[in-house]
């Protein structure tokens, strides 16, 4: 259950563009005719998309009306999952794994860079390049620990030196290429000469 | 050193790492779709069987028996349709086996769906992502539109003249929907809150309709098991823990990584031969988390001879859970990392059962004082106490995945807990705050 603010400058209307129409047909044939509230996840990401990372209330008004279900279900949903924004977030949304295998292996460093570099604390849009962080719990790449999400994608195998490449990559609007940063092939054993011990964070 | 791993030939996932290509022609080539047409024209009755011989149990954390998860499928569709659902909402920390599977070895899960899905009756399938693994979906997808246009799904698939769709449902950072019932509640389009059980799903499930619940890793392997037989599957491992399962091995080893390996190899074969050691050397090591962050840690005492299967792990007061391995060496405060899986459960409880959404929160304040020194040795009388109301006392077995690794805590490091305790309370003057505020949210007004 996350503990969520929902944005006080709300905008007053919202309407899923031509494109996205398109796709909620889409969206609405796997499930089935009387079932059409299972839509309910999928319509509220794409509201999320569409407008910068974030819901404003009016979209879930629009999704509930559009779905015939009631205002406060949508509600419910929106706030229960903790991926979907209530309020902005940057432009590059940075997530970073702060779970005990992630922790482990130096996840509170890169808590740290993110402080020093992006904004002193969570969730809040830094002015000069348009990134916010936060800690999450597991995203699921322990093996690859400590890691993080750059909107949709994973930074893995990560050091100091590498996020704070990876880090002054956003700022200056040249975002590295994701996947691991020790050179490996995904999730596979590494040879001990290429550790050597000391290489993680 | 060879000659306790697992053989290559008796290997499921053989791209596991991405070495030979993802897509649906490399897959064709490791034998993927082969005779899937002649497997399914045994009929249902066959394919539950075999599961049954193979002894497979599912790799979600419960380990029940598969086959017979499936045989409680009633065996006539009646008025409503039959669902299979699959689990890749892979959460646990330290389990990261099914994200190499939706991302290299796609066409396993899809040819284990449609011999699943024919086995209990179903014609629709819906696999329920994490949301976070955005890429794997899309790759999964991709593998999937592969399978339309083979004809390997859809009408008549694969030949089979059974009609039969795949659709992918993305979940939202809710590791609760793990659970089944929840998962079933979220694809319902509602918050993802466990259901009591019984009915269990598969009588009432999915839109109150019979609904199978299966892992990612369980149905991958059901077209291995069906073409070589649920006697070769069985052949491996131990008697009860059969087969081959993905290890992910992740914290303070050389070398962290997913490993396939037969059921039942000792632990420290599988940190020492695939992971490299643990830093520092095997006698740094402190404990270990053997099945993901729900299963209770083990010392380095156990850890010595323990092998890995549900039973032996089990016997040992603790369980084989996912298989997500968390080693923890000498140079980390196991308090500290145990604090933070207990912030992990408080964040997670989805806020059902009173026992779990504020006895949750419990353990991790108490843990806390635990780290900062300025818990009473009453605290820890008491942390024990708050684990034991909330065991069995939840409708789902979240309770027991956040009670239980502070159990474990307690059983094997109550010295080093109480070390750090003291007679008297630390805070004498009144703090002014609120009535049943958490702690937490006063610290950070911005979460």
């Amino acid at each position: 259950m996350s503990v969520k603010k929902v944005h006080d400058d709300q905008p007053k209307e919202f309407k899923f563009s031509t494109e996205n129409t398109k796709r909620v047909e889409e969206i609405l044939k796997k499930y089935p005719d009387k079932n059409k509230k299972s839509a309910v996840m999928p319509l509220l990401y794409l509201a999320q998309k569409q407008n910068e990372n974030w819901i404003p209330l009016a979209a879930m008004k629009y999704i509930a009306n559009f779905l015939a279900m009631p205002y406060i279900s949508v509600y419910e949903v929106a706030t229960f999952y903790s991926m979907y924004n209530l309020a902005p977030v940057g432009k590059n949304f940075i997530q970073v794994c702060t779970t005990t295998p992630c922790l482990l292996r130096g996840a509170d460093k890169i808590v740290k860079l993110c402080k020093e570099k992006i904004s002193p604390n969570e969730n809040e849009v830094s002015k000069k390049n348009n990134s916010s962080w936060m800690e999450v719990e597991c995203l699921g790449a322990c093996v690859s620990a400590p890691m993080i999400q750059i909107n949709d994608d994973y930074y893995e195998d990560l050091d100091e030196k590498s996020t704070t490449e990876i880090l002054e990559s956003l700022i200056n609007n040249k975002p590295l290429k994701p996947g691991s940063f020790r050179g490996r092939k995904n999730t596979s054993p590494e040879k001990i000469e290429n550790i050597n011990g000391g290489k993680h964070a | 050193m060879e000659e306790n791993m697992l053989k290559k030939e008796d290997k499921i996932f053989n791209n596991l790492y991405n070495e030979l290509g993802w897509d649906i022609e490399n897959s064709l080539k490791r034998d993927d779709w082969k005779n899937t047409k002649d497997l399914i024209s045994k009929g249902r009755e066959w394919i539950i069987n075999e599961v049954k011989t193979s002894e497979l149990r599912g790799r979600g954390g419960a380990g029940f028996s598969t086959g017979l998860k499936w045989s409680f499928a009633p065996k006539e569709v009646g008025s409503r349709p039959h669902y299979l659902v699959i689990n890749a909402d892979e959460s646990e920390p330290g389990t990261c086996k099914d994200r190499d599977i939706l991302r290299f070895e796609p066409q396993k899960l899809i040819e284990g769906c449609l011999i699943a899905g024919y086995a209990v009756n179903a014609h629709i399938c819906y696999i329920y992502i994490r949301g976070e693994y955005f890429n794997e979906g899309k790759r999964l997808q991709e593998a999937i539109d592969q399978a339309y246009e083979k004809k390997y799904l859809g009408k008549n698939a694969c030949g089979s003249g059974w009609d039969f769709d795949i659709h992918i449902h993305y979940g939202a950072g809710a590791y609760i929907c793990g659970e089944e019932t929840a998962l079933l509640e979220s694809i319902e389009g509602n918050k993802g809150q466990p259901r009591l059980k019984p009915p269990f799903p598969a009588l009432v499930g999915l839109y109150g309709c019979p609904t199978i619940v299966n892992n990612v890793e369980t149905v991958a392997v059901v077209p291995t098991i069906l073409r070589r037989g649920g006697k070769w599957f069985s052949s491996l491992g131990k008697p009860k823990n059969t087969g081959t399962k993905i290890f992910c091995i992740s914290g303070n080893v050389n070398s962290p990584c997913n490993v396939e390996e037969e059921m039942g190899i000792p632990l420290k074969d599988l940190i020492e031969k695939h992971a490299g050691g643990v830093i520092g050397g095997w006698d740094n090591l402190q404990a270990v988390i053997p099945g993901g962050s729900s299963m209770p840690l083990l010392p380095k005492k156990i850890c010595d001879t323990i092998t890995m299967d549900f039973d032996s792990l089990i016997e040992n007061k603790s369980g084989l859970g996912t298989a997500g391995i968390v080693v923890i060496n000498k140079d980390q405060d196991i308090v500290k990392c145990m604090a933070r899986i207990a912030r992990f459960y408080k964040h997670e409880s989805c806020g059902q059962c009173t026992p779990c959404r504020e006895g949750s929160g419990w353990m991790w304040r108490i843990l806390d004082r635990v780290v900062q020194r300025k818990a009473t040795y009453s605290d820890v009388e008491l942390l024990a106490d708050v684990t034991k109301q909330i065991e069995g006392h939840t409708i789902c077995a979240f309770g027991e995945g956040s009670a239980w690794p502070v159990q474990g805590l307690l059983r094997h490091f109550r010295k080093e807990v109480e070390s750090r305790c003291r007679d008297k309370p630390l805070v004498k003057k009144k703090l002014n705050n609120p009535y049943l505020v958490d702690q937490h949210l006063l610290e950070n007004k911005n979460a």
